[in-house]
């Protein structure tokens, strides 16, 4: 792995005798999303907010690009800020200021740009996070998510090669945590800066994190990917994954990463030897494109639709279903064999596509879309396993025979 | 166990050391507060010298003038008002304690002088401190505790720079045209009372309204409202700068005290530098 971006060495934090921040020891590597998770009020906007700037460590050493960011020159610093944005939990707009306004106001403060150039480079920040309709209002008048919008603009406006987020999806329902997250996906990608968010949206983030760090009790426990932290064993993950992690996952009603696990422990390895039961795993096409070419409402529309009609015709025999990636569903049917499987998969594709996606784009949608043409493809395989069998190695099977069952062309300009 | 009479585990009796403690703890308290006002005092001059010094920035002339606005130009009215009442009560008290002694043609000496030495400087800074006083402490102590402020020190705008400097550099320039306003129509309220309503003769208090004022009192009371100036934005902004770091109080609550506070401190530093620059000026 390349040297991390920021490095935090036996860094200490202290408000008076409290102590919030206890040795920690944490890598950031470019161009990765990392996400910061714990309980809240555990010292998560703290670390952020060394990160910045903002707060000095009490004891330890901060490294930016493998320098000590308290022995750096005036100079130095500035420019490490000047490659730096910050979104705040709440959004910190200045209420006073209009959208354009605040989206404005770094480049006319810390910049000699013209009037004109500011201005094209702000209505292009306003186009891409879809707030043109609200350019002139002042934040007071936007709902959450178009404040979060304004606020994540505002960060962007300055091209910056790092971007932390502080709680970013807090306070919103789960369609718009779903927006959001996908909106910080989608334009980590599309700019290439560094991602740096503190969250307790699990697991959600998870869909979009490179790279989970965990804090528990004032210290870094984990450090690693996603899939990593699944096979971590750590009383972090009784007390905090499993309190922050419901049941079923918000927005597609299916079950969660971990009740899925439990579902398939429950079900299967009681099973008499011999056995077979039948997995799906499902794929969405890309969705970046149609984010692009649509809108983020189109895309959660889509994972809800898909989830609900999941659901409709596994869960009726006896299947359970998780949303494993984020354009990827795996559903178990523990009493089915693979011509079983098979036929509910046809009558699945069938309804889909004559109801499911059909239901996306109507309306709001339909005009909403920018290009001529959005294209969406499922994709489904199907593998038929013994229950003793590693689930990681049946999901690659049925991945291996996934093929189109529905696609959708819809021609907005209609 | 047997306990000595005079021990001090004896229930009622207070160890020595606690007696002591009580003795001392008036003093301690008295300490404390003492050391935290001299802190104050200090952090409050780094601020301000931290403040000015970044006034000519270049970016900072049309923040200036907006602040003139907000400050200066929307407090005219109610500076005039006030002014009016003054210069009226102070005509009739004057005309009517002079009359006794016939010497009411001193009348205009008495209300010019008045006003442009002591009430025009010190009334116009108490009227600003608590019409645009008030609001400055608000705003900034909001913008402070809603992270506003944070969000200027993430995109390297220096909220000192941004916020600070226009609001005193605005003050340094309304202070004295305001005191103005107010000596000016304060002679004319002194006039419409003394003259008009009372019957005093309008040749001589015009004539003495000019004759009895050289240079020196107006640029007295020019150099008093412009310490009156650093004095009200400095406090008005260092209160609600610091909003967050009050120990008395959180969020709405630490704001809202923050902005009485801005108000008494501004008075009560209006008046005392009053007093201070006033022995100043007489001795130069």
């Amino acid at each position: 792995m390349d040297a991390p971006l920021i490095e935090f060495k036996d860094v200490t934090k202290r408000f008076g005798s409290r102590t919030i921040l206890d040795h920690i020891n944490l890598k950031i590597y470019e161009g990765q999303v990392t996400t910061i998770i714990g309980l809240s009020g555990s010292g998560k906007s703290v670390l952020l907010k060394h990160i910045i700037g903002l707060l000095e460590p009490d004891e330890g050493t901060i490294l930016f690009q493998g320098q000590p960011m308290l022995k750096m020159t005036k100079s130095e610093r500035t420019a490490k800020h000047a490659q730096i944005s910050y979104m705040f939990q709440d959004n910190a707009l200045f209420d006073s200021m209009t959208v354009y306004e605040n989206i404005a106001l770094p480049l006319r403060e810390t910049t000699n740009l013209g009037k004109t150039e500011i201005d094209s480079r702000v209505m292009a920040r306003i186009e891409q996070t879809e707030l043109k309709d609200a350019a002139h209002k002042y934040p007071s008048e936007l709902s959450g998510g178009m404040q979060k919008r304004a606020a994540l603009a505002r960060a962007l406006v300055t091209d910056p090669h790092i971007v932390l987020f502080d709680e970013p999806t807090s306070g919103q329902d789960p369609v718009r945590k779903n927006a959001i997250l996908s909106m910080i996906a989608q334009y980590q990608r599309k700019f290439g800066f560094t991602a740096i968010m503190v969250s307790h949206e699990i697991p959600d983030v998870y869909f979009i994190s490179n790279r989970i760090l965990a804090l528990y009790d004032r210290a870094i426990v984990f450090q690693g990917t996603p899939e990593e932290l699944e096979n971590f064993d750590h009383p972090f993950k009784d007390e905090v994954i499993r309190s922050l992690e419901g049941l079923q996952q918000e927005l597609t009603g299916l079950y969660s990463k971990r009740q899925f696990k439990v579902m398939h422990h429950a079900q299967l390895t009681q099973r008499t030897h011999g056995e077979t039961y039948s997995l799906v795993v499902f794929a969405l096409g890309d969705l970046d494109v149609i984010m692009t070419g649509s809108s983020h409402e189109a895309v959660e529309k889509i994972i809800r639709s898909m989830g609900r009609y999941i659901d409709k015709h596994f869960g009726a025999i006896g299947g359970f279903s998780t949303r494993r990636n984020t354009n990827q569903f795996v559903t178990v049917l523990p009493y089915s064999d693979l011509t079983e499987a098979q036929n509910i998969l046809k009558d699945f594709a069938q309804d889909f596509q004559e109801r499911g996606i059909q239901d996306v784009f109507e309306g709001a949608e339909r005009r909403k879309a920018s290009g001529g043409c959005i294209e969406l493809i499922i994709w489904a395989g199907i593998a038929q396993s013994q229950p003793f069998a590693e689930i990681d190695a049946v999901i690659d099977e049925a991945k291996s025979n996934q093929k189109e069952i529905a696609r959708l062309r819809c021609d907005v300009r209609g | 166990m047997a306990l000595d009479a005079n021990s001090h585990n004896l229930p009622g009796s207070k160890p020595p050391r606690q007696i002591g403690m009580l003795l001392t703890k008036p003093f301690a308290g008295f300490g404390r507060s003492t050391i935290s006002w001299v802190g104050n005092l200090g952090a409050s001059a780094i601020f301000l010298m931290l403040a000015l010094l970044k006034i000519m920035h270049p970016k900072q002339w049309a923040k200036i003038i907006q602040q003139i606005y907000y400050i200066g130009a929307r407090s005219t009215m109610i500076i005039m008002l006030v002014s009016l009442f003054t210069g009226m009560v102070l005509g009739l008290q004057s005309y009517t304690a002079l009359v006794k002694f016939g010497a009411q043609g001193a009348l205009g000496t008495l209300v010019a002088l008045t006003l442009v030495r002591e009430l025009g400087p010190v009334l116009t800074a108490i009227m600003i401190a608590a019409r645009a006083g008030s609001a400055i402490t608000a705003e900034i102590g909001i913008q402070r505790i809603s992270e506003q402020i944070d969000a200027l020190d993430t995109m390297r705008i220096d909220p000192l720079r941004y916020l600070i400097s226009p609001r005193i550099a605005a003050s340094i320039i309304s202070f004295p045209i305001l005191t103005a306003v107010f000596d000016i129509v304060g002679i004319i309220g002194g006039y419409i009372s003394g003259v008009l309503l009372l019957g005093a003769n309008a040749g001589t208090y015009v004539y003495r309204v000019q004759t009895s004022m050289d240079m020196k009192d107006v640029t007295d009371g020019f150099i008093k409202s412009i310490v009156f100036a650093v004095i009200v934005s400095t406090v008005c902004c260092y209160q609600g700068y610091f909003a967050h770091m009050r120990t008395d109080s959180h969020g709405a609550k630490a704001v809202g005290l923050s902005t009485t506070s801005a108000v008494v401190i501004s008075c009560v530093l209006i008046l005392v530098s009053d007093y201070v620059v006033t022995s100043l000026l007489i001795r130069g």
